[in-house]
């Protein structure tokens, strides 16, 4: 392999990694305050597209402000989630809400089929991103190029909210001590209700790059994705921020160079992220950046 | 300013209080001492809706806050420096003492607090970038009680503000507990160090196991001859 595909693959795999960092990020959100793993994350992203395609081909808007819409009801569908399915088990043995998020998952899965219908739709992609771009002799397709740049600015503006802002702040403190947190004045379910929202608009945006990269949308896309991305989640140190982010990157490129690398093994792409997942599981729960788990009580 | 009406808690089987009744008056330092496990926490937690009480009310300025969530009362005006500090570690010293305005709004008032604060401790101002977890116990200390302070409460109510502090620490805790009191606010202390609690306090209840079993002036029951053989050791 020459040094030119060995780039546009880094290109590749930055950018299919970037998209698993966004979805990530919202596991790990959600996780860092409630120890639940929120199963129905993945279809959240699914939803976001399907909102984007309804958008733009029966109401005909315009491409960005489909998708800024999309994003806006993709975050308020998470806060839903949070307010009819886990709000009413927050003080229930935490394997109650963890089955509830498996229910709620199906749930949003089998509706999208009788509802959306089970047939793959193709997704308008905006011309921008399907354009091919010839950067000094190598051809790297508009995807390649603005899911990387547009996932860097989501991922900035986040962290400012996270370090910058008051809720920002509140965020930070339920994660490490939720009681304490409560005697400060906070409103916990709002704290929590904002995390479901900023985790799914991410998700919701990492979707609808996703359906410009592969323009086939149906309502268990989200499965696959949202696997990797937990993987992600747990390989960065699940509850990290930042972590989510690099464990995303490093899962996206690790899958493009088993395909570019190992032709013969790309059939085993997905299964390759899942041995990562057993293996950090097994060896080192706590992930890249993750501290030691503390039980909490 | 706080008035107990027969508050009982339960733990599960564990009855933690059987029926506490106490006041604490306007502008007062009232001090609860008692031995570990007699149920002083419990008594604070329930107060401020961390703890649910199974019988009895709480009334703060002569409103029902029994069963409130824990937000609501401290929004009320009750500020809480929890049993072992509990500050943030992750977050710095001036985002703890930020989270302690959080509902607040009155942004200019909240950064004359804070500056009303970095008086009382100076070395939180020096240390306001560090991260709350790097500081020592007795900083961490002094974080608690000026987190609480920003929400600037009515009630203050502090668990055991010494534990494990050094003598001369404690001095300086209890100097400022002193210079607060003396700014107008009212003071619920729950302490093991039982002769500067009294020393400072307006008004004692002694907690055994669960039931108040004796009250008065802090100077009385100094000299009340069970205080001092349980609590003081004399
Ligand atoms: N979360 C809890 N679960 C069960 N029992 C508890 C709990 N917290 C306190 N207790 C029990 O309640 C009683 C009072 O405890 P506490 O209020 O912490 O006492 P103190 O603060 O005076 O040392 C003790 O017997 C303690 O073991
Ligand atoms: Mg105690």
């Amino acid at each position: 392999m020459d040094i030119q595909s060995f780039i546009q693959q880094l290109l590749n795999g930055i950018s299919l990694g970037s998209l698993y960092a966004l979805i990530a990020i919202g596991y790990t959100m959600v996780y860092g305050i409630l120890r639940l793993i929120n199963f129905a994350h993945g279809d959240v992203f699914m939803l976001g597209t399907y909102f984007a395609f309804y958008l733009v081909m029966i109401f005909m808007l315009p491409w960005w402000l489909s998708a800024t819409l999309a994003i806006a009801l993709s975050a308020i569908v998470g806060m839903l989630i949070d307010r009819v399915a886990y709000r009413p088990l927050r003080s229930a043995p935490r394997i109650s809400a963890l089955i509830t998020a498996v229910g709620v998952s199906f749930f949003l899965e089998n509706a999208g089929i009788v509802v959306l219908g089970a047939r793959p739709k193709g997704f308008p992609r905006p011309e921008f991103m399907s354009h091919t771009y010839n950067l000094g002799g190598a051809y790297i397709t508009g995807v390649s190029i603005w899911v990387p740049v547009i996932s860097v600015i989501l991922l900035l503006v986040l962290f400012y909210v996270i370090y910058r802002t008051k809720i920002g702040m509140a965020m930070r403190a339920v994660a490490t001590d939720m009681e304490t947190t409560r005697l400060m004045g906070v409103d916990l379910d709002r704290v929590i209700s904002y995390t479901f929202a900023i985790g799914s608009a991410l998700a919701a945006a990492g979707g609808i790059m996703w359906a410009c990269k592969y323009p086939q949308i149906n309502p268990l896309m989200g499965i696959f994705p949202g696997w990797k991305a937990f993987t992600a989640a747990v390989v960065g140190g699940i509850g990290n921020i930042l972590g989510a982010t690099i464990g995303g990157l490093v899962i996206g490129i690790i899958e493009i160079m088993i395909v570019a690398f190992f032709p013969a093994l790309s059939g085993y792409k997905d299964a390759f992220v899942f041995v990562i997942l057993i293996i950090f599981l097994l060896v080192k729960p706590t992930g890249i950046l993750g501290e030691t788990l503390k039980e909490k009580v | 300013m706080l008035k107990l009406e027969n508050l009982h808690v339960y733990y599960g089987g564990i009855h933690a209080l059987k029926g506490i009744t106490m006041d604490v008056p306007d502008g007062k330092i009232v001090t609860l001492i008692g031995a570990n496990g007699a149920g002083k926490s419990t008594t604070l937690r329930a107060i401020a809706g961390l703890t649910r009480a199974q019988k009895g009310s709480i009334k703060l300025m002569n409103e029902d806050i029994t069963g409130k969530p824990a937000h609501i009362v401290t929004q009320k005006g009750v500020a809480m420096a929890p049993e072992g500090r509990r500050i943030f570690p992750n977050l710095t010293v001036l985002e703890n003492l930020m989270m302690g305005a959080y509902p607040r709004t009155d942004k200019e008032e909240i950064f004359s607090d804070l500056d009303w604060v970095f008086s009382l401790f100076p070395r939180l101002k020096e240390r306001q970038r560090q991260k709350g977890g790097t500081l020592s116990g007795g900083e961490q200390q002094m974080l608690a009680v000026g987190r609480a302070l920003m929400s600037r409460p009515k009630l203050l109510a502090l668990d055991e503000p010494s534990l494990g502090l050094a003598p001369v620490l404690v001095n300086e805790v209890f100097d400022v507990l002193r210079q607060i009191h003396e700014e107008g606010c009212t003071i619920l202390l729950i302490e093991q160090n039982a002769k500067a609690a009294l020393k400072l306090a307006d008004y004692g209840y002694v907690l055994e196991t669960g039931r108040i079993t004796m009250s008065g002036p802090g100077r009385e029951l100094l000299e009340n001859e069970k205080v001092k053989k349980a609590y003081l050791g004399e």
